[in-house]
């Protein structure tokens, strides 16, 4: 691709952009959340169109102007969303993006065989005749993949592939990576995962602000120098929001839950949170970090165990108890269960505190906006205004949103689930600054994450979780890296 | 947006109006018919306005005015108090808006399905009461609910007073107390809301019960419009016109927006529309096609998709 450009009504999306492909190589594409990265992929996929610039495919210039006809050039797509219909089976969404068959009518027998066959490809050998729906996202990845895949495929984009699948699915999905790269095929990969870059990847080519900032082998460059060159600060900046500080002495215990669990969703587990102090929760993706912080907060129903806000029994729980009793939930998903898209900001924000004080008791216009203006100040929320729907805005300012509820509402316990999933590194970082900073505030915090760097440099106390199960804390100096991964993988890093 | 979209409309529309009015010597006439007539509609379209707001559609608005016309004859023609009987229609209102609200918030029953339950059981409702203490379209003489339906004050229809308190009402509910944050919040992300901390189920129970409300006072008004109770052909397809007066008013049908001055103004475009082919001579016939062109219009200005294109072509012409 040389010289892209693309502007839409008011932005310059890409400006003048160069990227090359090789045959073989995995090339990993990052930036910030509206850096161009996705713009670049749509165009290079046919998906929109270029307003300047060639795509010279094996030497000869090549026009097209869907991503069908991309797709038949050797150019297909995975999409961040898999675009798989779950009610249907495997072969009708196969047969759906590449129908076969005369006149119009599908023959069937043939949409078996192309389906077995593309899923060989992949080795991937499932029942075909069963709802795509009932399989795990990792599985569905992977057909999607297959769907994309044609014979004369030369280069394959995957765009956020790994965002929901935890490490044994990566790994898998990783295998199949290379096995495409042997066969000649150039793979563009989309990811926030740095690890997975570095893992993965042959060379790195950054975007910011619409133009490109760099092409490198991968081997020439550090994380550190990787996240200077995407967010455009100095290293040594970014280095210190990342690195683990010492943490200092707890301060009273506001909540503490013993033989917390539920059937079939949690073991009993013990926790206990105290001001001032950040907990971290680890685990691989399933093994309930996310049922623990639910349970706490009341959205799921316990059926064991006690729990005691400043001492007094809080059992059983429900969402509007918990925040009426100051402890805030920052959910993992913040599209479906953090934040309601259609409202402004104002009133996403307004939202936890005016549940607090009832429907009758309305928090006054004037108040709302001197609310949102600070919140919106102190978070550093790109917005014109609080009266922006929150739908509108990229996803780590939706995830400043999502916060700055949880603070309106004046809790003395956050628990923060995925506080930094899918949003870029600046927003990365400031949130890790500001979780720090609600810390000396006197908060309690709980953090759970499944980027284990994240926990090792905002924790002072990490609680791991396995199969639904606690099966360890770690406290102060032994919270590292190392000791965490080892506990997650307990008897199975012992037996190899 | 929307509100300059149906302005425009108005704006062409009211010309016609106009001169045809002064031709026939009636200056007033016709705008207050239309509002007259606008009030059923309108008010129904009020409540509609609140349970789509909160991601539902209520299906049964015609069933509850059909019962509360019935319960209006039976219970004027047991001889208790007019002004009680206007409480026990409002009263048969909520408990259906209740029935409903229960379905939906309590059982988690599709909105769409558990309205159509009493959609089709109401006006049975309505002929069982009839048959039970009254007989066939029993008819009935009370002059406070008649007079608040045609009757007029200071030169101005009752009904319109009437209209007018329970938008206020309605207004004050939705505005003044946290009630439209929390509807919208519901309509918008059910599982969010309720995370926040706000009673979704509670929320969602409240909008029905005021659906029910609204739909008991139009049920009064169009009851007393005739002194009979006639639940086999009263308000039909009034479900219909509500919705579509809402959705002209520029709401979503998936939810998350309660905009009651606009609803008031789709209502009045509907009337508008009807009247104004009237008016103009046109056989009556064309009515319902013409309607569905005017609102098959406003709902297309009112498409993403059709403004992006219509930008585009406009774009090109530019340049």
């Amino acid at each position: 691709m040389k010289g892209i450009c693309k502007s839409f009504p008011g932005v310059v999306a890409l400006d003048d952009v160069d990227l090359t492909l090789r045959p073989g190589e995995v090339h990993a594409l990052l930036g910030e959340n509206g850096a161009g990265k996705s713009t670049l992929v749509k165009v290079l996929t046919g998906a929109i169109s270029r307003d300047r610039g060639d795509i010279i495919l094996d030497g000869t210039p090549v026009e097209f102007s869907t991503t069908a006809e991309a797709a038949n050039l050797g150019i297909s797509t995975v999409f961040q969303e898999v675009n798989l219909v779950s009610a249907m089976s495997v072969t009708k969404n196969l047969a759906l993006a590449s129908q076969t068959g005369r006149f119009g009518v599908i023959s069937w027998k043939k949409a078996r065989q192309d389906a077995r066959e593309k899923l060989k490809r992949l080795d991937l050998d499932i029942d075909l005749e069963q709802p795509v729906g009932t399989f795990s996202v990792a599985i569905q990845q992977l057909i999607a993949i297959a769907s994309a895949l044609n014979d004369n495929t030369k280069v394959l984009v995957l765009d956020e592939p790994t965002a929901s699948l935890d490490a044994q699915e990566t790994r898998a999905l990783f295998d199949i990576v290379r096995e495409l790269k042997s066969r000649g095929i150039a793979v563009v990969f989309i990811t926030h995962f740095l690890e997975q870059v570095f893992e993965i990847s042959d060379r790195i080519s950054v975007l910011r602000n619409g133009q490109l900032v760099g092409t490198k082998p991968i081997d020439d460059i550090s994380r550190g120098e990787l996240i200077s060159m995407m967010i455009g600060k100095e290293l040594g900046e970014v280095e210190s929001a990342f690195s683990r500080r010492e943490g200092k002495e707890p301060g009273a215990e506001i909540v503490r839950a013993e033989g917390l669990g539920r059937r079939r969703t949690l073991q009993p587990c013990d926790i206990s949170l105290h001001k001032g102090e950040v907990v971290g929760l680890a685990g691989l993706l399933g093994s309930g970090r996310t049922e623990l912080t639910k349970l706490i907060f009341g959205a799921i129903k316990n059926d064991s165990g006690t729990m005691t806000v400043n001492g007094k029994q809080q059992l059983p729980n429900t969402p509007r108890k918990s925040i009426n009793t100051g402890i805030a939930l920052c959910p993992e998903d913040r599209k479906t269960e953090g934040l309601v898209g259609e409202l402004t900001i104002r009133e996403n924000i307004v939202l936890s505190m005016q549940a607090k004080k009832g429907w009758l008791r309305k928090v006054p216009f004037k108040e709302q906006q001197k609310l949102a203006a600070e919140m919106i100040k102190a978070m550093d929320i790109a917005t014109p205004d609080a009266e922006k729907q929150v739908r509108q805005l990229s996803g780590g300012n939706q995830q400043k949103v999502v916060l700055a509820r949880a603070l309106a509402s004046k809790p003395d316990v956050m628990l923060l689930d995925e506080p930094t999933r899918g949003i870029d590194v600046g927003a990365h970082a400031e949130i890790i600054v500001l979780i720090r900073k609600l810390c000396e505030e006197g908060l309690a915090l709980l953090v759970a994450s499944s980027e284990i760097n994240e926990i090792v440099a905002v924790a002072d106390r990490v609680v791991i979780l396995r199969d639904r199960s606690k099966v360890g804390e770690l406290v102060g100096q032994d919270v590292t890296r190392d000791a965490i991964i080892e506990t997650i993988a307990g008897e199975d890093v012992a037996d190899s | 947006m929307a509100l300059a979209i149906i302005l425009i409309i108005d704006a062409i529309i009211m010309p016609g109006f106009f001169e045809i009015r002064i031709v026939e010597g009636r200056l007033f006439g016709n705008v207050i018919d239309i509002l007259y007539r606008a009030v059923p509609t309108a008010l129904i379209a009020l409540g509609m306005a609140i349970v789509i707001g909160s991601r539902g559609i209520d299906l049964s608005v015609g069933s509850i005015v059909a019962i509360c016309g019935a319960v209006i004859a039976w219970r004027i023609n047991a001889g208790d108090p007019h002004l009680l009987v206007f409480f026990y229609a409002l009263l048969a209102g909520v408990i259906c808006g209740m029935w409903n609200g229960m379905l939906v918030a309590g059982l988690g029953i599709q909105p769409i399905i558990a309205t159509l339950i009493l959609m089709v059981a109401g006006r049975g409702i309505g002929l069982l009461i009839n048959s039970l203490y009254g007989g066939i379209n029993p008819s009935f003489e009370s002059e406070l609910l008649q007079g608040m339906s045609t009757g007029s004050v200071l030169y101005i229809p009752t009904r319109l007073f009437a209209a007018a308190a329970v938008f206020f009402g309605l207004w004050l509910l939705i505005r003044r107390t946290a009630l439209g944050l929390f509807i919208e919040a519901v309509g918008g992300n059910a599982a969010a809301s309720a995370l926040a901390g706000v009673n979704s189920r509670l929320i969602t129970f409240a909008a029905y019960v005021v659906c029910g409300f609204t739909a008991a006072f139009a049920g009064v008004i169009m009851t007393a419009d005739t002194h009979t109770s006639d639940p086999v052909s009263i308000a039909m397809f009034s479900e219909l016109d509500a919705i579509l007066a809402v959705v002209i008013g520029g709401a979503s049908l998936s939810g998350g927006r309660i905009y009651l001055g606009m609803t008031v103004i789709g209502a009045l475009v509907i009337q508008a529309l009807t009247t104004s082919i009237l008016i103009s001579g046109l056989p009556p016939e064309y009515n319902l096609i013409i309607k569905a062109l005017v609102v098959l219009f406003v709902l297309f200005l009112q498409s993403e998709n059709a403004r992006a294109t219509f930008g585009l072509m406009f774009k090109r012409d530019v340049k």
